[in-house]
């Protein structure tokens, strides 16, 4: 008789010992693990597949030439690989949808956290999140054949057919509702007692929301915003079509200009042979695309944590 | 004391008078610390419970009852960093060894809950799940349920709605409900927290009535808040009471134990005797 | 006989006159309702510019022909539409019970203590920010020419999967936190194990909320064309796939590819198209936000 084996007053023998070994219980677990750390993997294989040929990519052209080179022609016969026209492309579509989204996305959320009644927040809601889900080649194709063609060419008669004010413009409604609903859960986390600790000093419900509930979801409003923008430097197919595919180190927002996106858009739907030069920049390009809105999304990711150990 | 005072004070117990000393127990903690993380929450404690018999923890609140009645049956275990020191014997089995299944201890050490948690599944599949998960064969799952639901003298209520959700069910059922799916799997000791908190009086008492006749057949360890409700429920009372030490921090602690009439007539110690009397708690 | 108030003056009378919201308060709302209709005008423009521009192709040749670059009025998307089936449903079976699995680790089992958990917590909300693109680079470096599977069907569900896991995984985190913590220790205190009282219990539960989040991920996916543009799906298809090795094309591309024709017959063609994908986002959202509010339990 083991020690765990022991009799009860009735007489029966009884053990608190496991009755079967559970292996199924086990080897559930295991692959529970696995399923997890799936998205670890995936991580190692986007580094893996971008920096491999990215490195490769660098010991052909110098890192300094691609980075600060302001000529940017891959795919020529006298190539070029200076990357910064598109990364000018690219800030400057994503500057005008910041000039529309940061301010209306916030607007937005502080009406539906503060102002809107809970029935009209169930009809708004939803609408964002049709907004969201909306495809972003549809999106493409409304900036081209609308926002360009109805709106800008009338009103500018020199804007070019692909520009970029009509793709940013677009893709700021785009990421209304991303910051829209996420600036709105940082503010609903704002706790109660401070709202009313502003309204009882007979505050207005703008100064409560402005001066107490603004500032107090500050670190969240940060994130949605950076996150914001890091989806739309990370946008393709808005730009692939209404922006077009000329690289052009500009500010004029009525021309059009190719983005890092756009770029690995039309060089990777080409058959490129793998280990040619024009296949690794589409790597070398990715991978500072990947750079950049991955320190974006951490900050975010940091940001976000901050409210909540603050508030929850 | 006086015939009048005995009789008015008599009238709240509703079992008769224990024994002194516990002839046969089923548990028994011994030098029992319950911890979470650093903090100690229970101090420890050593008592028998004893078989067939109902025993009550009472004490104000935050003084370690329902932690220490979690930890007979392992149910800390599910509470990251809780951790528990000395031993908690069952039949002579310390519970918390490294060779013990904490499944197989629930199995024999039910538990029922402080506020009714039936699963939102029917009032069938409510008591059918525990009986289901041991193996137990579908062609005897008709008989389980309606012996359960008879001994949890909820039965005449719901026999006609079997399929409808425990969910759909009043307070004071939902709580007979749950009690009944933990006789189903026919446990050896049941552990009850605080299981009147939410209830009305008159659901409350259908329970207490139902906790005498269960006292028949298995052992009962109840948390309650309520000194009227030990009284009248129990055979055996264990009162406990918050020490705080230097540093300022609360540690529940076991201040006395025995049988109830004892307990609430003469207690041995003036904390039970001020809490008894109203004076604090 | 009634009270005598202690004089207060005229001045705090005045004062106590609701006389409605200052100006700056009154303005301020519709500086509010303003930006809130940027986004519901800019979409009703869209849903009626679409739908105006595609509407006199909206035709059964459009689901009954296969593409064509010569003969925009015989042209369909039959090709696109089967191959967008193909690649969802793919997507479906690999993404849904590896991301919902996921989550059961991390809400049920995982120490969120434990540095590896952490990891795996900062990870998913970083995939969950990556560009899609770079999902396409992924695919195209590791799942088309690593792994060999080409320019297929299965290489775009592979991808796709991995693009939505973590919307999955996050949805249905949330929807098995929501099942309370009392109905998981009922049924520990009756002898069960962990994995019965997930199975039996919590998943159960939970499944609406699940189901609501993956219909909602896969939504995502069928709108996705940026990563498929670096495997494959851009060439010239007339015909459906036949298999998980099949080449194929989805709506999305084949909305793209028509845009960028000169023709207008290829815009309208275009139009007609995106009515086709946004009917299907449209049943599929409505179907999620039915099962949300039919089956939402409240606790």
């Amino acid at each position: 008789m083991s020690t765990n084996s022991s009799t009860v007053a009735g007489g029966t023998e009884f053990s608190l010992q496991r009755s079967s070994p559970r292996y199924g219980e086990r080897a559930i677990k295991v692959l529970l693990v696995a399923c997890a750390a799936l998205s670890v993997a995936t991580t190692i294989g986007i580094i893996w597949a971008l920096f491999v040929p990215a490195f490769q990519f660098f010991q052909t052209v110098p890192i300094t030439d691609f980075l600060f080179g302001t000529q940017w022609s891959p795919l020529f016969a006298d190539p070029e690989f200076g990357v910064l026209p598109l990364v000018s492309g690219t800030l400057v579509i994503t500057g005008i949808a910041c000039l529309v989204a940061l301010p209306v996305g916030l607007l937005t959320a502080m009406y539906l956290s503060e102002y809107a009644a809970d029935k009209t927040r169930r009809v708004l809601k939803p609408i964002l999140e049709i907004l969201a889900g909306i495809p972003t080649v549809i999106f493409g194709f409304f900036a081209l054949e609308f926002v360009t063609q109805v709106l800008l060419q009338n009103i500018w008669p020199n804007t070019e057919v692909f520009n970029a004010l009509s793709a940013g413009l677009v893709m700021g409604v785009m990421i209304i509702p991303t910051i829209a609903s996420l600036s709105e859960d940082a503010m609903s986390a704002v706790p109660r007692g401070l709202r009313e600790g502003a309204y009882a000093l007979g505050s207005s419900k703008r100064q409560v929301t402005l001066k107490v509930v603004v500032p107090a979801a500050l670190s969240g409003i940060v994130a949605a915003f950076v996150l914001g923008v890091s989806r739309a430097i990370g946008e393709t197919m808005i730009v692939a079509v209404a922006a077009g595919l000329q690289p052009n180190l500009s500010l004029n927002v009525f021309e059009g200009m190719q983005t890092m996106t756009s770029f690995i858009a039309a060089a990777g739907s080409g058959d490129q042979p793998t280990g040619s030069i024009g296949y690794q920049t589409i790597f070398a390009v990715g991978a500072l695309l990947f750079v950049m809105t991955l320190l974006m999304n951490l900050f975010s990711i940091r940001m976000v944590r901050k409210y909540r150990e603050v508030y929850e | 004391m006086t015939t009048n005072e005995d009789a008015t004070v008599g009238a709240q117990f509703g079992r008769a008078a224990a024994s002194e000393k516990v002839d046969e127990a089923v548990m028994e903690l011994r030098n029992v610390h319950v911890f979470y993380g650093d903090y100690e929450a229970v101090r420890e404690v050593n008592m028998p419970i004893a078989s067939r018999e109902i025993t009550a923890f009472i004490g104000p609140s935050g003084c370690g009852k329902t932690t220490l009645l979690r930890s007979f049956n392992r149910m800390n275990d599910l509470i990251p960093g809780a951790r528990v020191a000395g031993e908690v014997l069952y039949h002579g089995v310390d519970i918390y060894s490294s060779d013990v299944d904490p499944i197989e201890v629930r199995r024999r050490i039910g538990m029922v809950f402080q506020k009714p948690n039936p699963f939102p599944k029917s009032i069938y599949d409510n008591i059918a799940y525990g009986p289901r998960v041991l193996g137990e064969k579908k062609a005897n799952l008709d008989e389980i349920v309606e012996r359960s639901l008879v001994r949890a003298a909820l039965w005449e209520e719901v026999k006609d709605k079997l399929d409808t959700s425990g969910m759909a069910l009043s307070g004071g059922q939902q709580q007979r409900l749950c009690i009944a799916r933990c006789i189903a799997v026919n446990p050896d000791v049941i552990l009850m927290d605080e299981p009147c908190a939410s209830l009305d009086p008159i659901a409350t008492a259908k329970i207490e009535d139902l906790m005498h006749e269960l006292a028949a057949e298995y052992t009962i360890v109840i948390v309650t808040h309520n000194m009227q409700q030990a009284a009248r429920v129990s055979d055996r009372t264990a009162f406990f009471t918050a020490d705080v030490d230097a540093k300022g921090v609360r540690h529940g602690r076991l201040v006395e134990f025995g049988p109830t009439q004892d307990i609430f007539m003469s207690p041995k110690d003036s904390r039970t005797e001020g809490y008894i009397s109203g004076r604090f708690g | 006989m009634s009270a005598v108030f202690t004089p207060i003056g005229e001045q705090v009378k005045q004062d106590l006159q609701d006389t409605g919201p200052p100006l700056q308060d009154r303005s301020f709302r519709w500086v509010l309702f303003g930006a809130l209709s940027v986004g519901i005008i800019t979409l009703a423009a869209l849903l009626i510019f679409v739908f105006l521009e595609g509407y006199p192709r909206l035709t059964p040749t459009l689901w009954q022909n296969m593409p064509s670059i010569r003969f925009p009025e015989k042209a369909g998307a039959q090709s696109a539409i089967m191959g967008s089936i193909w690649v969802i449903v793919t997507t479906a079976v690999i993404c849904l019970p590896v991301g919902i699995m996921a989550a059961i680790y991390l809400e049920e089992y995982a120490d969120p203590t434990k540095r590896f958990n952490k990891l795996i917590e900062i990870n998913i909300q970083n995939l969950a920010a990556v560009p899609s693109i770079v999902y396409g680079i992924l695919g195209l470096g590791v799942i088309a020419r690593a792994l060999a599977l080409g320019q297929t069907v299965i290489t775009a569900a592979l991808t796709l999967s991995l693009l939505v896991l973590p919307v999955v995984i996050i949805s249905s985190r949330e929807a098995i936190r929501a099942v309370p913590q009392s109905i998981r220790a009922g049924s520990l205190a009756l002898g069960a194990t962990q994995w019965q009282t997930i199975s039996r219990q919590v998943m159960p539960a939970a499944v609406p909320g699940i189901a609501t989040g993956a219909i909602l991920a896969l939504s995502r996916a069928i709108g996705e064309a940026a990563p498929l543009l670096l495997l494959g799906a851009v060439t010239f298809i007339t015909f459906n796939p036949d298999g998980l090795m099949s080449s194929y094309t989805v709506m999305p591309i084949q909305i793209y590819n028509w845009i960028s024709q000169s023709r207008e017959e290829f815009q309208v063609l275009a139009a007609a198209l995106c009515i086709i994908l946004l009917g299907i986002l449209l049943v599929m959202n409505a179907f999620a936000i039915y099962l949300r509010n039919r089956f939402q339990r409240r606790w």
